[in-house]
């Protein structure tokens, strides 16, 4: 601040400074973690509460009694459990698709030689440009000509003909398998299929755990699919079937709220087994954007 | 069953052949095309994605939007009278569109800025920074319908947590998802909710800023106000960049939590949340009038690409590509 010189007094030394600075950034990420924290805090309390407990003012942030039969009777309330096996089933067939035929796709255009690559590629990277809700209404009109309308098939075939996005973040990792390793591997007899399944998959596990973690998400929490092409009640996913149990159950928020923290918890479970993997993807996407 | 001697034998022989082939540029040619071959195979499950579920689609939508195709019966030619219809018949589609562009201008913004912010927070050398990181990402995990249910009671007005904590502040909350005014920004301050996904893109990119040039700033005395003026933001340009290309992307496409959050997606208090694709969803799905919405589908993809396009010129101008970089 002054322009003179003299002997700094001990808030204006460097250390205490940044000791200030630190602590000052500290108390910000408590306060914005407790900002952050708290929607989740009370949907799990709310979860918990008595409907009169809810309707309450001021709201209570903890329950006076934890009512955990709320789980158990919003569960029995709609055919849940039949809903978490079709989400299941539709999610572990999107993952393979998505696993298999994107790193598939991604190897190609990482590591062989041909033609036209780099135009086909750009065509890859353009497409993510393309708002969804403009493909919406002529991919349903292709899935109603071919009768697939409540089948899973409009939900679970696409995954099998690559994803950009995917394809894009496995080119990247793949492009760092060196060349030299390709080569050997074909002097040894390989063809390009062995090379990919046996050399470059295993090579590449954290980045396929990374396309099968966010595929799994996207699937898990897909709620236009599902609404577009589900009419029978019994084929539901968990995110229609949320849809409607909030139709059934009207203001019953205890009831909501533990629907919705059971319909939350897979993904919440993988993201805290599995983080690092989220921020691999992250990485990736950021360092490779230009 | 040839024996295995025998085999052997032939396999000896064709390869003798092989030195002995005069024209050696013919075999180069040929593993040359084997290869092509191989990778048009590899990359062929998009090629047939991209032409059958993207390319022909969106083609047919096209002709679509010059009929009154109704799915079941009709399919007449009507030229451009659904382009017609919806710019001077239809006072819902300016509605849905002022609806769309007002949410898009005001969370693209709001969510990058605060997604760089908190980049910058998280990039410091401070006990515990991993589990913030995990907890300032965690939101951008949950999503779907559980979300939006936990948002419409979080919001609600007597006892909502968003308007107790106003309270405390003195502050009179409004009435969020019931009043017409307060709405889009009800789903404004939750998109920000999520902001942790932005966030980890800036993160690593922060984290790939070379400590040299902020020592060289500190040898010049310059101010952290400065530094990330000067240094930090220039540096990541690239990913404020691509982040606001994709979000803006996908601020259009915003949808389900206006379908979710309103009565069966009537588009809320005053057709406030009537959002374009809303719109464009109940035209499709409720009255099946798919001409008129693949009219309305083709429109929004021009909005988009005019955007991307403006956004690709500009970027030009202000996105700083550092040396050495992979482009």
């Amino acid at each position: 601040m002054s322009t003179r010189q003299h002997t700094p007094k001990f808030y204006e030394t460097m250390s205490f400074r940044r000791k200030m600075k630190k602590s000052f950034v500290l108390f910000l990420l408590i306060l914005g973690s407790i900002v952050i924290l708290s929607p989740v805090w009370w949907m799990i309390s709310t979860s918990l509460k008595t409907p009169g407990e809810i309707a309450q003012y001021p709201p209570s942030f903890m329950p006076e009694s934890f009512q955990w039969s709320n789980y158990v009777k919003a569960w029995q309330t709609a055919p849940f459990t039949r809903w978490a096996l079709n989400t299941i089933f539709i999610t572990v067939c999107v993952v393979i698709g998505n696993v298999v035929v994107n790193s598939f796709v991604a190897y190609g255009f990482a590591k062989i030689r041909f033609r036209g690559k780099n135009l086909l590629f750009t065509l890859v990277l353009s497409t993510m440009l393309i708002p969804g809700f403009v493909m919406m209404i002529p991919q349903y009109m292709l899935f109603s000509k071919l009768h697939w309308i409540n089948t899973y098939l409009p939900l679970i075939v696409p995954a099998f003909f690559g994803n950009a996005f995917f394809i894009f973040l496995l080119r990247q990792f793949f492009k760092t398998i060196p060349d030299e390793m390709i080569e050997a591997a074909k002097i040894d007899g390989a063809n390009h299929f062995q090379i990919w399944w046996k050399l470059a998959m295993p090579l590449m596990k954290p980045a396929v755990i990374t396309v099968a973690i966010l595929s799994f998400n996207g699937a898990w929490n897909d709620f236009l699919g599902p609404l577009l092409y589900i009419n029978d009640e019994k084929l539901y996913t968990l995110q229609i079937g949320l849809q409607t149990f909030k139709g059934t159950v009207q203001t019953q928020w205890h009831y909501l709220m533990s629907a919705s923290v059971l319909v939350l918890l897979p993904v919440i479970l993988i993201f805290f087994f599995f983080q690092r993997y989220f921020i691999e993807g992250s990485n990736i996407t950021s360092g490779t954007k230009g | 069953m040839e024996t295995a001697y025998e085999s052997a034998k032939k396999r000896k022989q064709a390869a003798q052949k092989d030195i002995a082939e005069p024209v050696k540029k013919y075999r180069i040619k040929s593993l040359r095309k084997r290869e092509e071959l191989s990778g048009f195979l590899f990359i062929s499950p998009w090629l047939i994605g991209f032409v059958a579920l993207t390319l022909g689609p969106l083609l047919f939508s096209l002709y679509v939007s010059f009929t009154n195709y109704n799915i079941t019966s009709k399919m007449d030619f009507v030229g451009t009278q659904n382009y017609h219809n919806m710019f001077f018949n239809d006072g819902l589609f300016w509605t849905s569109l002022w609806n769309t562009l007002y949410f898009v201008a005001f969370s693209v913004p709001l969510t990058t800025a605060g997604a760089i912010l908190l980049a910058v927070l998280l990039n410091q050398k401070i006990p515990g920074i991993k589990v913030f990181r995990t907890i300032y990402y965690l939101p951008a995990v949950l999503s779907g319908v559980a979300v939006y249910l936990l948002w419409m009671q979080l919001l609600s007005p007597s006892t909502g947590l968003v308007n107790t904590a106003l309270s405390w502040f003195g502050i009179k909350g409004p009435a969020w998802l019931f009043d017409p005014e307060w709405t889009k920004p009800a789903l404004i301050v939750m998109k920000m909710w999520s902001v942790g996904g932005g966030m980890l893109l800036y993160l690593a990119s922060l984290q790939g800023v070379s400590k040299a040039m902020y020592e060289a700033a500190d040898i010049d005395g310059a101010s952290a106000f400065r530094k990330f003026f000067h240094i930090t933001l220039p540096m990541i340009t690239p990913v404020i960049f691509f982040d606001i290309v994709t979000s803006l992307i996908g601020g259009f496409q915003i949808f389900q939590e206006a379908y979710v959050m309103t009565e069966n997606g009537d588009g809320g208090p005053v057709n406030s949340l009537l959002f374009y694709n809303l719109h464009m969803w109940n035209k499709a799905f409720e009255v099946f009038d798919m001409g008129y919405a693949s009219a309305m589908a083709w429109f929004l993809f021009v909005i988009v690409l005019v955007l991307t396009v403006i956004n690709l010129k500009f970027g030009k101008h202000w996105v700083h590509y550092g040396g050495g970089d992979e482009k």
